[in-house]
């Protein structure tokens, strides 16, 4: 009895050692290449970002684990200081980066569209105003029969169903860019729910993430909700035009976001383009950042990571701009670009300067 | 009792019983039908390279679940060495001091901890370990982990002990043999099979979990051996995929079902075998 | 020599006897630390919020409004309702294996059956539940002309019903093992019949035990998370219907614990788990009293 005790108890052993010994191999790797980066945030851009770092990963062997927990996420993990970068795409507020121990610099790497996308028979695409939308989200047009969403759309032969509002449940920078537009064109909706990243939902349920949303609405026929372009393209969703402030209905596409995104940006690249003046500009586009201390030495353990870090943003918002269009979204215009190399190179670990170029 | 009618009683009687046999059937056959369910749309997904190859990227075919395949044994490897010494030392100090007030005590706290939800558990891993770390990692999620694996372990431990007859104790005492040394040489050996399998046990409970894990492994697209950093586990993988959009993800998803699933099993069986081979016996 | 041996034995229990109350004191402070974090991550919320953090029916991030009690109804409503499903179906199943076929195979496969069960992760239950439980579901909805959301309180409490369902059944089949063959025997010798038997002895006997076995399933429902967190709908209002979307304490803690920003929403949610906390340690402890109770009554 007790040497079969035994055999188990040695064979255990033998399997964990198995383990190690195939340790050293990789603790090798780590020693002379890999170099593991940790960023977390939005979900918005997390098809062409996992794209991108896995190109990335291919060219330079630095793994870059990207969770895509929403954008809330990343601008609270930043804050707490548990990973390397964040991803936003919702600029932080002034009351945020008051809180951080170190000035925190954003750096924009694509441009996207809000679409609000829906599950109908025929798949049709809509034509929305702002006033529809607001009713919607707002819980005051309840079915899809509704007059005014019949009368934009009078080709369309809609169900007599109800209509379900998916939303996100958790903090979004997607929610805060369709808030945000909601928060601009109705005033009802600026005092009742207001703009956020998280928001107090007069109807609806939540899904999690841009996927967790656009899984929801594929689900349940009648639903209704709001999330990254390709989240709707790659399976295959319909959309809807919006009816932007110079009164044409624009079809979200890199073309209608590359016209909203011409605009004079600040210095820090903190802007919102939604409800754009521009006649082609699609209204629900934004610009997705990324978010740094500005002396990494805050929440980066080595110099070397930090160099890795800051060398893999630059392929970003350069070479890895060609992974933008096949994955529908906008690539950065070049004023964009300058900016945000002029904001690379001034970033610092341990106040010495990163970028030599 | 009412004396009623014999025959109506009896008839009573074998209604009765026919209600239970169709109705426990019926209710245990839909049950079972999750589980075909599941092996049925997951095992189109399982081939050598979903064993291998790490995921793809959204919306491309193929790819594996070799990150968070590995990352889970990690993660039950680091949990186990956490917490199977103390557990053990606690059941023995249970099983040793029967009735005092502070063993009353420290047997209560045993029980809350066993009842103490997985999310909370996270969230104070994460105000324990991570924040204070400053990094997400595979160690955070494994002490997670072995916080659910302690109660476990250490109340088989305890029943277990207490089977073992007093007499064994007091002749082992009796022929001079230190205290330490009869609690370690012969007390506990002879009750190893029942403390193993505790121990098994915990481990197949602890292998599905995914709340403690959200916010301390984290989740990894590499396959990561550094307990300092996150990495990804099937349940967490199971979780994250199940919810996308992608038709890819779902099937890796469900092909991550079948094979934790098979985990757990397997574990199941080793503890039976276990404690059916080396029963304690006396 | 003997001198020394003594002594050596003596120093060697000696410090065993201290390496085992430390493991001892060392569980005592993990459950001092758990409960000392959870407070003190709370306090912020409790003194801004005091008792209406419960009474409170407004989750509003934006305007940092917080109340939980969308989350408490949804919890307790989605707990009792799976109590409710899965009491009688586990009380067959406990009848079956404990009662008509305490051997040979029925037995074997039928423990087998709800050990499979037990054993499968509630993130497999909520995939499941998802892509399964939900479209039927809605079917169902469509048919009485309910809004068809198909995820939401009803939906979960299903889910959260067959995963309690392995769990209760065996806390029943040990229960019901403890009742005194004597007494089984002697109804029996008095002309009872099976049924009479099962429900006049086993049943009655048992009562306080199958109670506590319904009281550790309700603390295990109440913490369930993920599985819960996927068919529930994730709506932070009162619901509305059980039918209708909701959320439950331990799913809005996962879905919003990493991105709480601010001080006070994080407050917040550490004051949520604390709640949990408490509910399923008293809920649990008072189970283990009664179980405790019947066993020694039984002896």
């Amino acid at each position: 009895m007790k040497h079969i005790l035994l055999i188990i108890i040695v064979s255990f052993f033998v399997f964990s050692c198995g383990h190690k010994s195939e340790h050293p191999e990789s603790e090798e790797k780590t020693q002379q290449e890999e170099i593991e980066i940790i960023g977390a945030g939005a979900t918005f851009p997390y098809p062409l970002y996992s794209k991108m770092f896995s190109s990335y990963h291919g060219l330079t062997e630095v793994k870059i684990n990207y969770q895509a927990i929403g954008s809330g996420g990343g601008i609270r993990q930043m804050l707490s200081k548990t990973v390397d970068f964040g991803a936003t795409d919702a600029f932080m507020n002034a009351e945020e980066l008051a809180k951080a121990d170190n000035s925190i610099v954003h750096i924009p790497t694509c441009l996207g569209a809000v679409v609000i996308s829906y599950n109908l028979p025929g798949k049709p695409n809509l034509k929305l105003s702002p006033e529809i939308i607001a009713d919607i989200f707002l819980g005051k047009i309840t079915k899809w029969t509704n007059k005014k969403i019949r009368g934009l759309n009078p080709d369309v032969d809609f169900p007599n169903q109800r209509i379900i509002v998916v939303h996100r449940s958790d903090g979004s920078g997607t929610s805060f860019i369709f808030s945000d537009y909601l928060s601009k064109v109705s005033s009802e909706w600026k005092q009742s729910v207001g703009r956020g990243k998280s928001l107090n939902w007069p109807v609806g349920l939540g899904g999690k993430g841009n996927q967790g949303v656009a899984g929801q609405i594929q689900q349940l026929p009648g639903s209704i909700g709001y999330f990254e372009l390709i989240y709707a393209s790659s399976n295959d969703m319909p959309v809807a035009s919006i009816l932007n402030k110079s009164g044409n209905f624009i079809s979200p596409g890199i073309e209608s976001v590359s016209f909203a995104a011409n605009v004079v940006l600040p210095a820090d690249t903190r802007v919102s383009v939604t409800d754009t003046d521009a006649p082609e500009g699609y209204p629900l586009s934004s610009f997705t950042w990324l978010i740094l201390y500005k002396d990494l030495k805050t929440n980066v353990k080595s110099r070397r990571k930090a160099e890795e870090l800051v060398n893999m943003i630059w392929w970003m918002i350069h070479r890895g701009q060609k992974y933008a269009e096949p994955l529908h979204y906008a690539p950065l215009p070049n004023e964009a670009v300058m900016i945000s190399e002029r904001i690379l190179r001034s970033l610092k670990y341990d106040g010495k300067v990163i970028l030599s170029k | 009792m009412k004396a009623g009618n014999i025959s109506y009683r009896i008839v009573k009687d074998k209604i009765f019983k026919y209600f239970i046999i169709v109705a426990a059937i019926s209710s245990a056959l839909p049950l079972l039908f999750i589980l075909y369910y599941i092996v049925s749309n997951g095992i189109s997904a399982i081939s050598w390279g979903f064993f291998f190859e790490l995921p793809k990227p959204p919306g491309e075919i193929g790819g594996g679940i070799s990150n968070a395949l590995i990352g889970t044994i990690i993660l039950i490897v680091t949990s186990s060495a956490i917490a199977i010494p103390p557990a053990v030392l606690l059941g023995i100090y249970l099983s040793e001091s029967r009735n005092s007030m502070v063993s009353n005590l420290v047997r209560n706290a045993v029980e809350v901890m066993q009842g103490i939800p997985s999310i909370v558990v996270g969230i104070l891993v994460y105000a324990w370990v991570v924040e204070p770390s400053g990094s997400f990692s595979t160690l955070s999620g494994a002490i997670a982990l072995a916080i659910m694996m302690l109660p476990i372990i250490s109340k088989s431990t305890e029943e277990t002990l207490r089977m073992i007859p007093h007499y064994i104790l007091e002749a082992s005492l009796a022929l001079g043999v230190p205290y330490y040394k009869t609690i370690l040489r012969v007390i506990l050996p002879s009750g190893l099979s029942g403390i193993l399998t505790g121990i098994i046990i915990s481990i197949s409970r602890i292998a599905g979990e995914t709340a403690p894990l959200l916010f301390t492994a984290f989740g990894n697209p590499f396959i990561n051996w550094d307990i300092t950093e996150p990495s990804n586990s099937l349940p967490l993988l199971i979780f994250n995929y199940a919810g996308s959009p992608y038709k890819e993800w779902h099937a890796l998803a469900w092909g991550a079902s079948i094979v934790l699933i098979a985990i757990v099993l397997l574990l199941n069986i080793i503890s039976k075998i276990i404690s059916k081979k080396w029963e304690v016996k006396f | 020599m003997i001198n020394k041996l003594a002594m050596n034995s003596f120093s060697g229990d000696q410090s065993f006897k201290f390496i085992l109350l430390s493991s001892a004191a060392f569980i005592l402070m993990l459950v001092a630390g758990i409960v000392i974090t959870l407070y003190y991550y709370s306090s912020l919320s409790l003194s801004t919020f005091g008792l209406e953090f419960i009474t409170g029916s407004t989750w509003d991030p934006v305007s940092g409004e917080y109340g939980i009690l969308p989350f408490l109804i949804g919890t307790l409503l989605t707990s009792i309702i799976a109590l409710v499903i899965s009491f009688p179906l586990s009380l067959i199943i406990t009848i079956f294996i404990g009662e008509y076929f305490t051997t040979g195979m029925p037995n074997t496969l039928m423990r087998g059956a709800v050990e499979l069960l037990a054993g499968i992760p509630s993130i497999i239950y909520g995939f499941w539940g998802l892509f399964v439980l939900v479209p039927i579901v809605r079917e169902f909805q469509i048919l009485f002309d309910i809004a068809p959301y198909g995820v939401g309180i009803f939906t979960s409490a299903i889910v959260l019903a067959i995963m309690i369902i392995p769990y209760s059944a065996s806390i029943g089949y040990e229960v019901i093992g403890l009742v005194p063959k004597e007494l089984k025997e002697a109804a029996y010798s008095l002309g009872a019949t099976r049924y009479e038997v099962i429900k006049n002895v086993t049943l009655s006997y048992s009562g306080s035990g199958i109670t506590a076995g319904v009281l550790l399933s309700f603390g295990r429902a109440l913490g369930e998370t993920m599985a819960v967190t996927m068919v529930i709908g994730n709506s932070n209002l009162l619901p509305g219907s059980i039918f209708g979307p909701g959320n439950t304490m331990a799913s809005l803690i996962a879905n919003e614990f990493t991105e709480a920003a601010n001080e006070l929403y994080l407050s917040a949610l550490f004051e949520t788990g604390l709640i949990l906390f408490i509910v399923t340690a008293v809920i649990n402890i008072l189970g283990k009293i009664i179980i405790k109770k019947f066993v020694s009554g039984t002896k």
